[in-house]
C-alpha cells in the first residue's frame, strides 16, 4: 500500500527485534472474542485515479452548471489562486497545534495576524484564533456572556439565523440558560418594543445579527443601550463578514461572533468555515478557544505562543472556559491570506460591487408586477422580496433554466410565505441576474 | 562597522535567515494584490443604500501590499513550521499520520467545494452519496449501528455523545447528574462533561494504568449517566477488562461512552461496537488522516447503538425507496443541532478518500502503526523508565524519572529532539504518569525514521549523562529559542497596533 513505507523484509526484521513471530502477536492484549476474523466489508483499495474518478462522478451529481442567488449564512464570493497556494504548502497544511512554539513560529505569527485583522474589522480590542464556525462562536459569546454577568437569561432576535439558533438552543438545554427569542418588526429588524418588555436584571446577553438574516442592518446603538442599562452584554452576530468592508464596525458590541467563510473559504457544502469572537481586552481571560500572544525569546527576538492557556482545556479541564481543542486553523490562514491580497482597497471594492449588484437586482425586480420589497431597513447583499405565489413553486420553474432561486424564508418563518431572500454577490454577472429576473417573471406567468 | 554590514545582511536576506516581519509592516498606501473584474452594472453609492452606518473610510490598518509581497510573506512564514510533510511527529493520541495529497484534489473539484447545503436536494446527490457512503464505511469500521457527521471536532463529537446519553436518560425519567472520568483521560472530557451540564466524577487508574475495576462497582450508581473510557488508553494499552466495564455500567443503567481518538490501533483488528460501547466519537483528523493544518479543521463524526438513533442531531439522512437521498429533519426526539448546516463537508470528503484509497485493507495501517510503537518500546526500554509494563499498542508511554535524577526532565529531552530534527513528543501527559513521554510514531514511519528516533533518544539519554546543560538549555538550533511564556501571560499582546505617530516605537 502506497502510503506505508515498509517493505515485507523490514517488516520481518522489525518483529525479530521485538521478538515475537507475527504481528498477531503485537494484538494479543485484545480479547479473542473481539478479534475480526475477515477484513472489514469497504469499498477499495482504489488507486489514485480510482479515488479521483469516484469523487469527479459526485461532482457530476450536484449543482454543476446552475446560477445560484442562495445566501442566507453562506457566500460566494471571489478567491484568489495564491490563497490555495499558501494553504497547500505542506509546513502549513499538515503542521501541528503550535504547542511547540520553536517549531511552529509560522503557524502562529499567522494566527496573530489573524486575530489582528479580525480586531481591525470588527473594532474590537481582542480576538482569538477561531472557532468552528459563526453559529458556535455564537453560542460560545452567550455562555462567555454568562459567565461574566452570572446570569442565566439570553434574548435573541428571530431575526438571527434560523440554524444559529437552533445551536443556542441545544446548548442552551443543558447549562440551565433560559434562551427567548424576540419577534422583529415590520422593517425586518429587532423589535425594540419587544426588547424593551423583555429585558430586566437577569439577562446575560442580548443576540442580534447584522446584517440579519432578512439581509437587514439591525439599528445597533439603541439596542446596545438598553442593554447596558439593564447589565446585560450585547452580543452581534455577523453571517456576511464581507459587510464590515463598506458598513461601520459594531464596536457597541460587548462581543463579536462572525463567521469568516467569506474570505477565502469554498461553500463546500457546508464546512470548514471559520467562527470569530473579538471582544473587549477586559474579557479576554473568559474568552473561549487559543490566543496567540507576542514575546521575546531568549535572545531578544520577537516571537509569539500560545497564551493564556489557563482558560483552556488541556490546562483547566473542567474548569475550561470551553472544551474546544482542535479548532479552524487551516481555515483562519485562509481567510488571513485572503484578506493580506484583498486589502484595505479590495475589501472595500469588492464590498461595492456586492453593494451594486444587489441594489441593480432589486431595481429590476420590483419592475415586475407583484413582487415586492419587504423589510425596507438597509440592506448589504441579501434582501427580501414577497412574490404573488408560493417561493417553492416559482424556484421549480427557475430550476428549469438553470437557476437556483432565492430562499424560501417561509420553511424557517411560517408567518412570512411567498416571501424570498435574495443574494447577490460580486460572483454574479449582470447578463445572469438578468435572466434570473427574466425567468421569474415567466415562472410568475405559469399557469398554476 | 562590521556590525552595521550584518544588519544590512539581516534585513535583505529575509528568505534565507528567516527574519520576516508581520503583513501590517510591508504595507504602504495605495498598494493593492487583487484586482476585481469591471463593475458590470450602475454603482450604487453606500451612503444613499446604508445611511449612517457606511464606513466613509477604509479599515484602518489593514494591509496594503502587493501579489509577490503576499506570496513571500506566507512562504516565509511557512518554512518556519515542522510539519509531517517534512519528519515525524511522534506525538501521542495525536495520530499525525501521512495527510494523502489526493484528498486535497477531490475536495477542491468544482460541484464539490461549490455547493450550498440550501440548495434543492435533487441537486446534491452526490454530496448525499459521498456522505451516506461514508457513514457506511465508519459504521463498518466501529461495528456501531447508526452515526451523526454532524460535530466540526472531537470535543464537539464528546459534547454531541454525552447530549445523546442525556436525551436517552431523560426519556427514561432520570437524566442523572454525573459522569465518570478516567484520570489518565484527554482535557477535553472533563470540560466537556461540565457544557453538558454534568459533574465530572474522577475514578483512579489501577497499578496497571486501567480502569479499577472495583472503584468501578462502588462508584457507578444510577446518579451515573456514563463513563468515558478511551481505548486503547491514553497510555496505549487496552483495556483488557472491558466486557467487565460494560457490564458494570449497564447493570445500573449507565452508558458507555468510548473516546475514539486511538482508533488509530483499532481499525480493521476489532471494532467498539462489539465491546459493550454505547456511544462513541472518532477523530477524522487522527486515524483517517485529514489534515491538521496547524490546530484544524477536523471533524468528529459520533457512531451510537440503535436505542440513541432517534436522538441524532438533525438532518438526517435518510435513503429513500428509488434510491435517491433526502433529509429528514422530523426527528421529535433529537437533540437538535449542534452546528449550523451539515458538517465540514470538505474534512468529511477527504476522509472518505483515505478509507476508499485503503478499502479492506486499512487493517495494514493499524498493524503498521503497532509494530512502529513496539519496535520504539523495545529499542528504548532500560534507556527511559517504562512505568507500566502492559503490552503497548499504537502508542508508547515512558517517563523521565532515570533523567529526573540529573536534574533534566522530560520538556527540556522534548526541546533537545528538536535539535535531532524531530517534533517533540507529547510532554506532561497523561497526567497519571509524572513526567511522562507519550509516543506515537503511527504507521506513515518507517524503519529508517524510527531507528533515527531511536537513535536520537538514545544519544540525548547520553547527553543527560555526560553533559547535562546542552539538554537543559536546548533547542539550539532553531530561529527562536526558549520563547518567555511567562511574559505573554504576564502582558498579554493579542494583536498588532499601528507605531504610536510620537512615541516612533515600532509595533
Amino acid at each position: 500500500m502506497r502510503y506505508l513505507p515498509k517493505s515485507p523484509a523490514e517488516r520481518q526484521e522489525m518483529l525479530a527485534s521485538i521478538g515475537v513471530k507475527s504481528i498477531d502477536e503485537l494484538f494479543s492484549s485484545i480479547p479473542e472474542a473481539y478479534r475480526l476474523k475477515e477484513p472489514l466489508k469497504l469499498p477499495g483499495p482504489f488507486s489514485e485515479a480510482e479515488v479521483v474518478q469516484y469523487f469527479e462522478e459526485r461532482a457530476n451529481e450536484n449543482s454543476r452548471g446552475y446560477t445560484s442567488f442562495l445566501g442566507a449564512g453562506i457566500y460566494s464570493h471571489l478567491r484568489s489562486v495564491v490563497t490555495d497556494t499558501i494553504l497547500q504548502r505542506g509546513e502549513f497544511l499538515t503542521s501541528y497545534t503550535p504547542y511547540q512554539a520553536e517549531m511552529a513560529q509560522g503557524t502562529l505569527q499567522a494566527i496573530f495576524e489573524f486575530q489582528t485583522l479580525m480586531c481591525q474589522l470588527t473594532g474590537q480590542e481582542v480576538a482569538n484564533a477561531s472557532m468552528y464556525d459563526g453559529s458556535t462562536a455564537t453560542t460560545e459569546a452567550v455562555l462567555m456572556a454568562e459567565r461574566l454577568t452570572g446570569r442565566q437569561r439570553v434574548l435573541v432576535a428571530r431575526s438571527v439565523h434560523p440554524e444559529y439558533r437552533g445551536v443556542l438552543r441545544t446548548y442552551a438545554k443543558n447549562s440551565g440558560l433560559h434562551v427567548e427569542e424576540l419577534p422583529f418588526s415590520a422593517t425586518g429588524t429587532l423589535d425594540t418594543n419587544a426588547l424593551k418588555s423583555a429585558l430586566k436584571d437577569d439577562v446575560c446577553a442580548v443576540v442580534v445579527q447584522s446584517p440579519n438574516f432578512f439581509g437587514a442592518m439591525e439599528e445597533l446603538q439603541p439596542v446596545a443601550g438598553m442593554a447596558r442599562r439593564a447589565g446585560a452584554l450585547l452580543v452581534v452576530a455577523i453571517t456576511e463578514a464581507l459587510s464590515l468592508g463598506l458598513v461601520k464596525p459594531p464596536e457597541e458590541a460587548d462581543i463579536v461572533a462572525m463567521e469568516g467563510q467569506s474570505f477565502g473559504l469554498a461553500p463546500s457544502y457546508g464546512g470548514p468555515f471559520v467562527g470569530v469572537i473579538a471582544s473587549r481586552e477586559k474579557y479576554v481571560r473568559q474568552m473561549p478557544g487559543r490566543l496567540a500572544g507576542q514575546t521575546t525569546d531568549l535572545e531578544g527576538r520577537r516571537g509569539f505562543v500560545l497564551t493564556l492557556a489557563t482558560r483552556e482545556q488541556h490546562i483547566r479541564r473542567e474548569k475550561a472556559t470551553s472544551n474546544i481543542c482542535t479548532n479552524q486553523a487551516l481555515c483562519a490562514l485562509a481567510a488571513t491570506v485572503h484578506l493580506s491580497l484583498l486589502g484595505k482597497e479590495g475589501i472595500r471594492e469588492m464590498a461595492e460591487q456586492n453593494l451594486a449588484k444587489a441594489q441593480f437586482t432589486l431595481t429590476e425586480l420590483e419592475k415586475i408586477p407583484g413582487v415586492k420589497r419587504t423589510f425596507c431597513a438597509p440592506f448589504f447583499n441579501e434582501f427580501t422580496v414577497e412574490l404573488p405565489r408560493s417561493v417553492k413553486i416559482v424556484n421549480t420553474e427557475l430550476l428549469k433554466s438553470k437557476i437556483i432561486g432565492p430562499y424560501v424564508l417561509g420553511s424557517a418563518y411560517p408567518e412570512i410565505t411567498k416571501h424570498a431572500l435574495v443574494c447577490v454577490t460580486e460572483t454574479t454577472s449582470r447578463k445572469d441576474i438578468e435572466r434570473f429576473v427574466g425567468a421569474l417573471k415567466d415562472a410568475l406567468l405559469v399557469p398554476v | 562597522m562590521k556590525k552595521g554590514m550584518n544588519e544590512k545582511i539581516k534585513t535583505a536576506s529575509r528568505h534565507t535567515n528567516r527574519n520576516e516581519g508581520l503583513i501590517f509592516e510591508r504595507s504602504s498606501p495605495h498598494k493593492r494584490a487583487f484586482d476585481l473584474p469591471p463593475l458590470d452594472v450602475p454603482a450604487a453609492d453606500p451612503e444613499k443604500a446604508l445611511g449612517k452606518i457606511h464606513r466613509s473610510e477604509g479599515v484602518e490598518g489593514f494591509p496594503e501590499v502587493s501579489e509577490i509581497e503576499v506570496l513571500r510573506h506566507f512562504t516565509r512564514l511557512s518554512t518556519w513550521n515542522f510539519a509531517i510533510d517534512l519528519g515525524m511527529y511522534p506525538l501521542g493520541s495525536c495520530t499525525m499520520k501521512y495527510n494523502p495529497r489526493v484528498n486535497e484534489l477531490v475536495a477542491r473539484l468544482p460541484g464539490i467545494a461549490t455547493e450550498h447545503p440550501s440548495q434543492p436536494q435533487e441537486l446534491s446527490q452526490g454530496c448525499f452519496k459521498i456522505l451516506s457512503l461514508l457513514e457506511k464505511c465508519l459504521l463498518e469500521i466501529t461495528g456501531m449501528e447508526a452515526i451523526t457527521l454532524q460535530p466540526a471536532a472531537g470535543a464537539q463529537g464528546e459534547l454531541t455523545g454525552l447530549l445523546l446519553a442525556r436525551a436517552h436518560h431523560q426519556k427514561n425519567g432520570n437524566p442523572r447528574k454525573k459522569v465518570l472520568i478516567p484520570d489518565s483521560a484527554h482535557g477535553t472530557n472533563p470540560a466537556t462533561v461540565v457544557i453538558a451540564g454534568y459533574e465530572v466524577e474522577n475514578i483512579k487508574s489501577n497499578a496497571d494504568g486501567q480502569v479499577d475495576i472495583a472503584k468501578l462497582r462502588e462508584q457507578v450508581t444510577e446518579d451515573v449517566a456514563a463513563l468515558m473510557l478511551t481505548n486503547p488508553s491514553t497510555l496505549g494499552i487496552f483495556e483488557q477488562q472491558i466486557p467487565e466495564i460494560a457490564e458494570i455500567l449497564h447493570s445500573k443503567g449507565a452508558l458507555l461512552y468510548m473516546d475514539g481518538a486511538n482508533m488509530n490501533a483499532l481499525t480493521g483488528v476489532t471494532q467498539p461496537g462489539r465491546m459493550g460501547v454505547d456511544v462513541m466519537h472518532l477523530n477524522l483528523h487522527k486515524t483517517f488522516s485529514t489534515p491538521h493544518g496547524g490546530g484544524g479543521p477536523g471533524a468528529g463524526p459520533v457512531a451510537v447503538k440503535k436505542f440513541l438513533e432517534p436522538f441524532l442531531p438533525i438532518p438526517v439522512l435518510m435513503e429513500k425507496p428509488d434510491g435517491k437521498f433526502a433529509l429528514d429533519y422530523q426527528r421529535k426526539e433529537s437533540i437538535g443541532r449542534v452546528r449550523a448546516f451539515g458538517g465540514n463537508f470538505g474534512v468529511l470528503v477527504r476522509a472518505l478518500a483515505y478509507i476508499l484509497a485503503y478499502g479492506p485493507e486499512v487493517r495494514l495501517a493499524t498493524e503498521d502503526a503497532v509494530l512502529n510503537a513496539n519496535y520504539i518500546r523495545k529499542n528504548l526500554e532500560g534507556v527511559y523508565d517504562l512505568p507500566y509494563k502492559r503490552p503497548s499498542m499504537h502508542e508508547v508511554v515512558f517517563s523521565d524519572a532515570i533523567q529526573k535524577r540529573r536534574g533534566v526532565n522530560t520538556m527540556d529531552i522534548a526541546k533537545r529532539l528538536i535539535d535531532y530534527g524531530f517534533h517533540p513528543y507529547t510532554t506532561a501527559f497523561p497526567l497519571i504518569v509524572p513526567g511522562a513521554l507519550m509516543i506515537e510514531p503511527t504507521e506513515s514511519e518507517s524503519k529508517q525514521e524510527c531507528d533515527y528516533f531511536i537513535e536520537a533518544m538514545k544519544d540525548i539519554a547520553e547527553e543527560v549523562e555526560k553533559q547535562p546543560e546542552i539538554v537543559k538549555t536546548a533547542p539550539h538550533t532553531t530561529r527562536v529559542r526558549r520563547l518567555d511564556e511567562v511574559a505573554a501571560a504576564r502582558k498579554p499582546i493579542l494583536r498588532w497596533k499601528p507605531p504610536e505617530k510620537h512615541s516612533g516605537a515600532a509595533g
